[in-house]
């Protein structure tokens, strides 16, 4: 039997730690309602098929669809290869203490910690100024492709690390050259944790704002060739609510939206690394 | 190809570091905490009240949300039965996952009226506290429960063979076995809260002030640059490099904190 106090102490920071965790799960409710009570509204076919209306304020959101899957097209097509590559370095040619790994692995923390505003200002230099791009769909996609690189690489390297010593060790005593064993064996078999870092990365540059405002612009017309200024959803939402009065409730429904597209893709990045783990299991 | 992503670090230091320089150049560094105020057009570059706001805020937001994220993790590790700990997880990943310009679209609709009808005008230190202590709640819970997952079952059947109860166990055998991985969650969360712009520009009513109060609304230096790069020239365009490149160096400093921690914890 313990002591009355003792049972005193473990009673109340029981219900301490229950009221923490109602707190956090209500807030998290409270948000969400929120957003669904105030952007469910205006929401319609025409709201994503059609062009916005008076600064946003009425109409619809469909260039700015297209201007954001444009910029996130840009900045995978740059992540992937650099970023793939970069992972089968780092987990394939690189043993874990080399200096020239420890180098790139502590880059990329760096990197991945660099405030996104700091990205945003090093694009408006390079990409805007310096290479003459201007405010455009293109400066706005190369800047987001730095900044979701580090997320990227980490998930590659990871899913090529969990391949088993089994499989290249099989394909070096069948004499499969170091390129054909990455083709055709560690790639395939690292699919499905490749694919979670692809959709972890989409998932950050869709919902990023401040790395765009001064790279991609404002413009929200629909864009006809890559060197135009666009605006993507989470730079719509912004605007409507900061600098258009009675923007509010287009910004709900844009922001239900972009909420909608992401939770789809965190689902489908969960379910992808459950089965990539799992497979882990069974091979 | 490996050292893409190393350049592109030595890059944006160099180019911050270079487009700052038009203002290095004719203003020495003190003159950016003595000036008068912030007027660039003018020719006073004083940062100190934005330096302060980017400081008391994240400073706020880190002591607010650390104890909730820890709490959090207890509860997922020690207190929740195993399906609503799963839940919980989940609205934690939810919760990681919202635009941080969804926060401040919630945080100025909802947080900030309700502030108002306290203490007018609602756009202030504390909306920005409590938007921020949301949205950097899943790094501590995430980094809190991985730390805990790690201790050692047996430190566990230990106490229950002493009979220890449930919150002794937790006070002085998890958080004490955690510390480190405890204190690298805030660390975390503090170059999140510092580098968070969105949500802070929205909510925290950008006047360039040092707040009195935590009413007082107050303007980061995050928010500083994404209002004024917009139309910013010359000598004033090399002031705003110069606060990201102040923002780098605060991140820099926390990073290394946070890899020293780590290092004595793999020498213990």
């Amino acid at each position: 039997m313990p002591e009355p106090r003792a049972r005193v102490m473990d009673r109340l920071s029981a219900i301490l730690i229950w009221g923490v965790a109602g707190l956090v799960a209500a807030s998290f409710v409270w948000l969400v309602g929120n957003v669904l009570q105030h952007g469910l509204a205006q929401l319609s076919f025409e709201f994503v098929t059609a062009s916005p209306e008076d600064a946003g304020r009425g109409g619809g959101i469909a260039p700015i669809i297209v201007s954001t899957l444009i910029i996130v097209a840009i900045c995978m097509a740059v992540t992937v290869p650099v970023g793939l590559g970069t992972a089968i370095l780092l987990a394939e040619f690189l043993s874990g203490s080399s200096r020239l790994g420890r180098l790139v692995r502590r880059s990329l923390d760096v990197l991945a910690s660099v405030p996104s505003v700091v990205f945003g200002l090093f694009g408006n230099a390079v990409f805007c100024q310096m290479l003459g791009m201007g405010f455009s769909l293109l400066s706005g996609g190369l800047t987001l492709a730095c900044m979701v690189l580090p997320f990227f690489i980490r998930t590659a390297e990871e899913g090529l690390r969990a391949v088993p010593k089994d499989y290249r060790m099989a394909a070096a005593s069948l004499g499969l050259s170091h390129t054909g064993t990455l083709a055709h064996i560690l790639i395939p078999a690292a699919m499905p944790g490749l694919l979670a870092g692809f959709i972890l990365s989409v998932s950050r540059s869709l919902a990023e704002t401040a790395a765009l405002i001064f790279t991609s612009g404002y413009v929200d017309r629909m864009p006809s060739s890559l060197l135009e200024s666009g605006r993507t959803l989470s730079v719509h939402i912004y605007d409507l609510s900061m600098n258009v009065s009675g923007g509010d409730g287009m910004a709900y429904s844009s922001a239900l939206v972009l909420m909608v597209m992401l939770i789809v893709l965190n689902r489908i990045a969960m379910w992808l690394s459950r089965k990539w783990s799992t497979q882990r299991v069974v091979a | 190809m490996g050292l893409v992503s190393t350049a592109i670090v030595l890059l944006i230091a160099v180019f911050v570091a270079r487009e700052s320089f038009p203002l290095l150049r004719s203003v020495s560094p003190v003159r950016l905490f003595t000036d008068s105020a912030w007027n660039p057009l003018e020719g006073a570059y004083n940062m100190a009240p934005m330096l302060m706001g980017t400081l008391v805020v994240s400073a706020g937001a880190v002591l607010l949300s650390a104890p909730l994220g820890i709490a959090s993790a207890i509860f997922c590790n020690f207190y929740a039965p195993p399906s609503v700990a799963r839940g919980y997880r989940a609205v934690i990943e939810l919760l990681a996952g919202i635009p941080s310009v969804v926060y401040g679209l919630w945080g100025l609709m909802v947080v900030v009226p309700w502030l108002a009808r306290f203490e007018p005008p609602g756009v202030s230190v504390l909306a920005g506290i409590l938007i921020l202590a949301l949205m950097i709640l899943p790094t501590m819970v995430m980094v809190a429960d991985a730390t805990f997952a790690r201790i050692p079952s047996e430190y566990f059947q230990g106490a229950a063979a002493l009979g220890l109860s449930r919150w002794t166990t937790v006070r002085t055998i998890a958080i004490p076995s955690a510390r480190r991985g405890l204190l690298t969650g805030a660390l975390l969360q503090t170059g999140r809260a510092v580098g968070e712009t969105m949500a802070v520009l929205m909510v925290c009513g950008n006047v360039v002030q040092i707040p009195k109060s935590l009413a007082d609304p107050v303007r980061t230096l995050t928010a500083n640059i994404a209002l004024e790069m917009a139309y910013a020239m010359g000598v004033h365009r090399a002031a705003l490099f110069t606060s990201g490149l102040l923002l780098l160096v605060m991140i820099l400093v926390i990073i290394a904190c946070a890899e020293l921690v780590n290092r004595e914890r793999s020498n213990a």
